[in-house]
């Protein structure tokens, strides 16, 4: 640098570009920034508005939960899965009572894993709608909020009938569940089939074309089906990059096999494109909802387990399609009552790495809009 | 409970230990019978799976069960040996049978097998006694490999075997054994719709190389095994606490971190408290 330029720099009143100062900034974002969807920090490298570099500061919500579940017994430990991704309780208690399942060597009867189906479904098309209220109000639509949430309001009212609780539901035991379906169940979740497709419908009428949405969705957080891949990223977000790749289908558990549905990808692998196959999902969630009511079995809800729960000694993994993607349990069992280690894989925990390939180069205002597409549930991140 | 039933019965003719398995001495029995009714467990453990590769978890089960467990596992563990030596004498044959008789009714239980396949096949050309065990449970494979060739396997296996997905990585502490933490890779591959796990055992303070390369995933799920367990990765681009404060000490899924324990200096200096609790 020649002494002419330095002193142009110093010189404020001649040049105008040099007033406003260019050089790079480090912003924080949260923990208690309403759009970070709970106590998620990111700490923002910025040039401008454009985003050059990210980290995740995570643990704000630590509980130890996996250091819980070594000190409780197999049955003891049930409730405390459905606090980690509490959006979707019921999904994290299928995965945990399967993995004990596959541990004892025992598997739920037919009718109790129609009630499974039944109720994970329910709860996916819940999550979603939590996931679609909140994304779309970060990115400036306000409605879609009440009407995710007033349709929401239905699925926690199946749930509460069913189980007593709405949220944190511990609806499945070890061996299949606990409570035999009340009276009407089935006619409640036909109804809330044939209630909630036009409902669907309305959502994507307020903003599948609404010009505002495409703009701040298309092209938005790229995440190519390699790095996701490569960065371990499952569930709507790598199908959403073209990968038609679903646990239900891939492996199936429980009676997945019966029903017929199928799997919605995109192509563009943006923020638009998983918009629109969470939306599918949705479709193709009731559809299962639809054959599983016709189709569900009567006979026992439990399979014979005993009493005081002692796997042999052994380990497994076993992995469920969460509404978020991959959820794994791998339990080591040393033949007591109580696991010798419980490790959850959380699709939260894996798919918030990819934040920081998604948002590089973007604006600040797609950082929010990337870290709602992610459908990300800090309570499973932080576990 | 046939079997207990049985037992008196065969009991009063003495001593014809040679003929029937049965017979079993009277004080070995209940012993072994009082052992079972401690732990249950241990005896489990001891007898269907002595050959089994998971032997290990042994300790934790002492630790729990505190004193009463340990005559139940030494007593249960004795048989074993002599029955692989010599069965043709009538003396080993004795002790094998006491412990047969405790065993809980449980019918088939699932025992860990072979797992036999091309790839282990080649593997265990390539690397010989490297492949420590190749076993498949309840239909889940997995192999666990000496930590010296882990990075090759792992590179192998994403490279050549199609395992291009690294779903998680954990690990499992067992304070009692020498190489006193097991390393879990559960890998998956696409193309074959298949998952597998790699295990290596490791010593405390043995630093491992991190798959960060291979799979990026790695990043985050090496962060939190060293957090919780103190495990370093050789080559990990940020190698640094994740869910728990960076300047916290201890790591809480180690065996030997109870419970209610923490790190009350932290919680004095940062929130201004006497104690978390």
């Amino acid at each position: 640098m020649n002494d002419a330029t330095k002193l142009d720099y110093l010189d404020l009143d001649t040049k105008d570009n040099t007033f406003l100062d260019t050089t790079e900034m480090v912003l924080n974002m949260g923990p208690q920034h309403p759009s970070t969807h709970g106590v998620l920090r990111v700490i923002l490298k910025l040039d401008g508005e454009k985003v050059l570099g990210t980290e995740c500061v995570i643990g704000y919500l630590h509980r130890g939960v996996e250091k819980i579940g070594e000190n409780r017994t197999y049955t003891m430990f049930n409730p405390y899965v459905d606090r980690m991704d509490y959006v979707a309780a019921v999904s994290n208690g299928l995965g945990y009572c399967e993995t004990i399942e596959k541990l004892l060597n025992v598997e739920a009867p037919p009718r109790a894993q129609y009630i499974r189906v039944i109720l994970t479904e329910l709860c996916r098309i819940a999550s979603h709608q939590v996931w679609l209220g909140t994304h779309a109000l970060d990115i400036g639509a306000l409605t879609p909020l009440f009407y995710a949430f007033r349709d929401r309001e239905e699925i926690l009212k199946i749930f509460e009938k069913y189980c007593g609780a709405r949220l944190t539901t511990h609806a499945f035991r070890i061996g299949g569940c606990i409570y035999e379906t009340y009276d009407g169940f089935e006619q409640d979740v036909k109804k809330y089939c044939t209630f909630f497709l036009p409902k669907l419908d309305e959502y994507e009428e307020l903003l599948t074309t609404n010009r505002i949405w495409v703009t701040r969705t298309k092209g938005v957080g790229i995440l190519k089906p390699e790095d996701c891949i490569s960065l371990g990223v499952t569930g709507p977000v790598l199908r959403a990059s073209g990968v038609k790749w679903d646990l239900r289908k891939a492996q199936p558990y429980e009676c997945y096999k019966d029903f017929d549905f199928e799997i919605p990808t995109g192509v563009n692998s943006d923020t638009y494109d998983r918009y629109l196959v969470r939306i599918q999902e949705m479709r193709q969630s009731v559809r299962i909802l639809q054959q599983a009511v016709d189709k569900i079995p009567a006979g026992p809800i439990m399979a014979k387990v005993p009493k005081v729960i002692k796997p042999p000694v052994g380990e497994v993994y076993h992995s469920i399609e969460a509404p978020k993607g991959e959820l794994g349990y791998f339990i080591v069992s040393d033949g007591s009552t109580q696991p010798y280690r419980v490790r959850v894989r959380p699709p939260s925990f894996v798919n918030l790495q990819a934040l920081d390939t998604m948002v590089r180069g973007m604006l600040v205002a797609d950082v929010v809009a990337v870290i709602g597409t992610l459908d990300i549930v800090l309570g499973e991140v932080d576990r | 409970m046939p079997d207990e039933t049985k037992g008196p019965e065969s009991v009063s003719p003495p001593a014809q230990g040679a003929k029937a398995p049965e017979a079993v001495p009277v004080p070995e029995k209940s012993e072994a019978r009082q052992a079972a009714s401690q732990v249950n467990s241990g005896e489990v453990k001891s007898s269907t799976a002595p050959t089994s590769p998971l032997g290990e978890p042994k300790t934790p089960e002492e630790a729990k069960a505190a004193t009463p467990a340990k005559p139940a596992t030494s007593a249960a563990a004795k048989p074993a040996a002599p029955a692989a030596t010599g069965a043709a004498t009538a003396k080993p044959a004795a002790p094998a049978a006491a412990a047969k008789p405790a065993v809980p009714p449980k019918p088939e239980g699932p025992k860990p097998e072979p797992w036999e396949s091309e790839l282990v096949a080649t593997l265990k050309q390539r690397y010989g006694s490297g492949i420590v065990e190749a076993v498949s449970y309840l239909g889940q494979k997995y192999m666990t490999v000496d930590s010296s060739i882990l990075p090759e396997i792992l590179r192998r296996m994403h490279d050549d075997e199609g395992f291009d997905y690294c779903v998680d990585i954990t690990a499992v502490h067992y304070p009692k054994r020498e190489q006193q933490f097991d390393v879990v890779y559960v890998l998956y591959s696409f193309p074959k719709n298949e998952r597998i796990r790699v295990k290596s055992r490791i010593h405390d303070g043995e630093m491992l190389q991190s798959a960060f390369s291979i799979w990026p995933t790695a990043d985050w799920l090496e962060r939190e095994v060293f957090d919780m367990f103190g495990i370093t990765f050789v080559g990990h681009p940020g190698l640094k606490r994740i869910l728990l404060p960076e300047d916290w000490k201890g790591h809480p899924l180690r065996k030997d971190y109870g419970i209610y324990q923490q790190d009350q200096e932290w919680v004095k200096i940062n929130l201004g408290i006497e104690s978390g609790q």
